[in-house]
């Protein structure tokens, strides 16, 4: 108990936190706040197995993110029969080549010994198949974004319950994680870091421009929900009576029955977007327990001894016969998985795909300083990192207004820096950011909750 | 006369716009090059720190309009640079002073300076930010055309126009006196070489007695140099808006690493490679071929290799390519 008392606290402190927003502003932002926070909590546990376990640093987070994302709309957005005749023959075949490509090169790298030979005919290959498969989907690809172009033009989905994109989500990143694994992980770590983030940049810019896929920057909206719609809720009895016996004592209080009934419909549209905000919470919380117990298990496990060996002395463990490219391999796919399921979560929470809104700052960097914030190889850290840096990227503006309205209280309220101030708010989040991160990596390097392994 | 309107299409939508791009993305890269070469980390700050010196830099130009300053047919901006330098250099320095020199003294591996310059590139974006807004500002005056489209097509008879901005016209020239400075600086001067020296072996050039301090200062202060001037000449050319320059940092690094990082001259060409196979791999040939070809072969679709919008992933395709076959660049930089 003692041990984990700082954890305990750190936990406490953030709960606390999050109850005051809900009682001083409203519980509907405290739980939208929470629930961005849980999802936060997932894409930085999957950066922390790579970072905290393995010492790799993935700065394509971005990418698996909307990877997920799309999962989530092939998933759950029902087919567009008309597209799929007008041009998914020719996509298909499209498909079929890329297949035959990669099949192709494998066979080239397999057979034949490394020469110069065999790099030019991989490229001319590469080439070539890029040039065929253009030519060969072009009129497909019109085809299907010609079809009522202002509510589909793109193939669709699958029609499937969203909640099942949260698995494919993850298989989604993670394929993208093995091909990038195989191209970049020798990389020396800052490299790497480049050669990612410009890979995500890469995957962003096909996800905002296939549009026969993805809808582009048209984005798709009014996705299928796991939890129930508030329309449908404000409607119902059960839900009805709940409301009125939760705030009962209220209501006794209200003698004019028209004002009473006007006042518990009022509580029902609070209410019910509550509701479905705790819905979403509970379906995230699920996730991020199951997360936390694999992750802590693995983390415990032989397996996590020997990724932390590996971390902290790669020669070493290479000499004891533990296969440091597999391992290093194995674990990117596993945390850039884990980011996937974030990513598909979020899309499933917001009910609309925005390619346009993929940007690295928000799903690079700000995860990144969830991750040292909260303490990198510690899962609870990583989860605490999540917590408290989402809320106060929300929270900044708030706190940076009432700031300088302290500091400018002697000034005029037409002054023109005050003005000017106030205009810039949403812009101190950045700077509390930058600050916050400088501050932990010079004064607590390890983090907020750092690493701590006990040898059992 | 054909085949002469197909190379003035070429020169207008291809290599010029190339020349003047590149030539910005190729001071950026060196920017990125000497902090990798001699500071030993990759500053995540590079993009930011380009618009915080561009910020200064218009600031300046905007208080010598109200004054009525102006270069006649030249940009005011060219007047604002120095005092953008001027502050661009403290602005690092001081960074420098309280952020990376920590880090620099307790030997910490370069991964973590490159998180640290993650926190400078949230404050400093958060910095110019509040100070000038996130919106466009354009800042350009004087003479916008050296050569104007029509006015060529007057004088030459030809179909096709040659537009020649001024602003590309400085950004070409400005970068072949900065660099050429640079490059006699670092291969001529005692305190070049001993920048050199530091880069290649920091102990061996310890031991003969080179003062870390002032090679780390002199590499700020060019730094700064390099990052107001590029920065500012990008906002002329085309406009100045943070979010923009955040997001070159992306191209330069790949220029940078393309020429191999920690090679200045590298990073240089490696810019002018970025920025040309971008543009050659979207350019729409359609015109081209229509100039060059006989009537009955014209082609009827664009004859674009990649859509424009795949402008930016073209050049990190082309990083992915060149870290797999050869990942010390090409031109031999530090190997990884």
């Amino acid at each position: 108990m003692r041990k984990n008392l700082n954890v305990i606290a750190a936990y406490s402190i953030m709960m606390a936190l999050i109850i005051l927003v809900g009682i001083f502003q409203s519980w509907n932002i405290a739980l939208s706040i929470f629930n961005l926070c849980l999802i936060s909590a997932v894409m930085t546990m999957g950066a922390n197995i790579q970072w905290g376990y393995a010492g790799l640093i993935n700065f394509g987070i971005m990418g698996y993110t909307a990877l997920g994302g799309l999962a989530a709309v092939l998933i759950s957005v029902d087919p567009v029969q008309e597209a799929w005749s007008a041009g998914g023959f020719d996509i298909l075949m499209s498909l079929w080549l890329i297949v035959a490509m990669v099949l192709i090169i494998r066979f080239i790298l397999k057979r034949f010994n490394k020469s110069k030979m065999r790099t030019y005919s991989i490229a001319v290959i590469i080439i070539s198949g890029i040039l065929l498969i253009r030519f060969s989907a072009e009129p497909g690809i019109q085809a299907i974004e010609a079809v009522n172009p202002a509510k589909t033009g793109f193939l669709g989905g699958f029609g499937l319950p969203i909640i099942f994109s949260w698995i494919v989500g993850a298989f989604f990143a993670g394929g993208l994680a093995f091909i990038v694994g195989k191209v970049a992980l020798g990389l020396r770590a800052d490299y790497l870091a480049i050669a990612t983030l410009l890979i995500s940049e890469i995957v962003i810019a096909i996800i905002k421009h296939e549009d026969w896929l993805t809808r582009g920057v048209k984005n798709v909206i009014g996705l299928k929900r796991p939890a129930p719609y508030e329309v449908d809720l404000q409607t119902t009895d059960w839900f009805i009576n709940l409301v009125e016996k939760f705030n009962s004592g209220k209501l006794e209080l209200i003698s004019n029955l028209s004002d009473r009934q006007s006042t518990l419909n009022q509580l029902v549209i609070e209410g019910s977007s509550v509701f479905v905000k705790l819905c979403y919470s509970g379906l995230f919380l699920t996730v991020v327990i199951i997360l936390l117990i694999l992750t802590q298990k693995a983390l415990y496990s032989p397996w996590g001894r020997m990724m932390r060996a590996i971390r902290d002395n790669e020669e070493a463990a290479n000499a004891m016969g533990k296969n440091v490219v597999k391992q290093h391999l194995l674990i990117f796919i596993l945390g850039s998985a884990i980011v996937g399921i974030a990513g598909a979560m979020l899309v499933t929470q917001d009910g609309l795909f925005t390619p346009g809104s993929y940007r690295p700052m928000r799903y690079t960097f700000l995860i990144w300083v969830m991750v040292i914030v909260g303490g990198s190889g510690n899962n609870f850290g990583a989860i605490l990192g999540g917590f408290a840096v989402w809320f106060l990227w929300i929270e900044a503006a708030p706190i940076a207004l009432f700031l300088i309205n302290f500091f400018t209280a002697g000034m005029s309220e037409t002054h023109a820096l005050k003005l000017h101030l106030i205009e810039s708010v949403p812009y101190f989040r950045f700077l509390m950011m930058g600050l916050g991160l400088l501050l932990i990596m010079r004064y607590r390097p390890k983090g907020i909750l750092p690493e701590k392994i006990e040898i059992k | 006369m054909d085949f002469l309107n197909a190379l003035i299409l070429l020169l207008n939508y291809i290599f010029i716009p190339a020349l003047t791009y590149g030539s910005q993305l190729a001071l950026g890269a060196i920017f990125v090059t000497l902090i990798y070469g001699i500071l030993r980390f990759a500053n995540f700050a590079t993009g930011d720190m380009m618009s915080f010196g561009t910020m200064v830099t218009i600031l300046f130009t905007w208080y010598f309009q109200s004054l009525g300053i102006s270069l006649g047919v030249l940009p005011t901006a060219l007047l604002a640079i120095p005092f953008g330098i001027f502050f661009m250099i403290l602005y690092m320095l001081s960074v420098d002073k309280f952020v990376f020199k920590y880090y620099r003294t307790n030997k910490s591996p370069p991964v973590q300076l490159a998180m640290v310059s993650i926190g400078v590139m949230f404050v400093t974006q958060a910095v110019v930010r509040i100070i000038i807004g996130p919106s466009d500002q354009r800042f350009f005056d004087g003479e916008k055309f050296i050569i104007k489209a029509r006015e060529f097509k007057e004088m030459t008879g030809l179909n096709e126009g040659l537009a020649l901005k001024s602003t590309q016209v400085i950004t070409v020239l400005v970068t072949i006196v900065l660099v050429s400075l640079l490059f006699w600086f670092l291969n001529k001067t005692k305190t070049g070489k001993s920048m050199k020296a530091y880069s290649d072996n920091e102990d061996l050039a310890l031991l003969s007695g080179i003062d870390p301090k002032k090679i780390v200062m002199i590499t700020w202060i060019i730094a700064g140099i390099l990052a107001t001037i590029g920065g500012a000449l990008y906002g002329l050319d085309k406009s100045f808006k943070p979010f923009t320059y955040f997001n070159n940092m992306l191209p330069i690094f790949a220029a940078a690493i393309v020429g191999g990082i920690g090679n200045p001259f590298g990073a240089f060409l490696g810019g002018y490679v970025i920025a040309f196979s971008e543009i050659f791999l979207t350019y729409a040939y359609k015109k081209f071929f229509m100039y060059i070809l006989p009537e009955s072969m014209e082609p009827e679709s664009l004859v674009q290799l990649l859509s424009t919008d795949y402008k930016f992933a073209v050049s990190f395709s082309i990083l992915v390519i060149v870290l797999l076959y050869r990942p010390s660049g090409i031109f031999k930089g530090k190997v990884l």
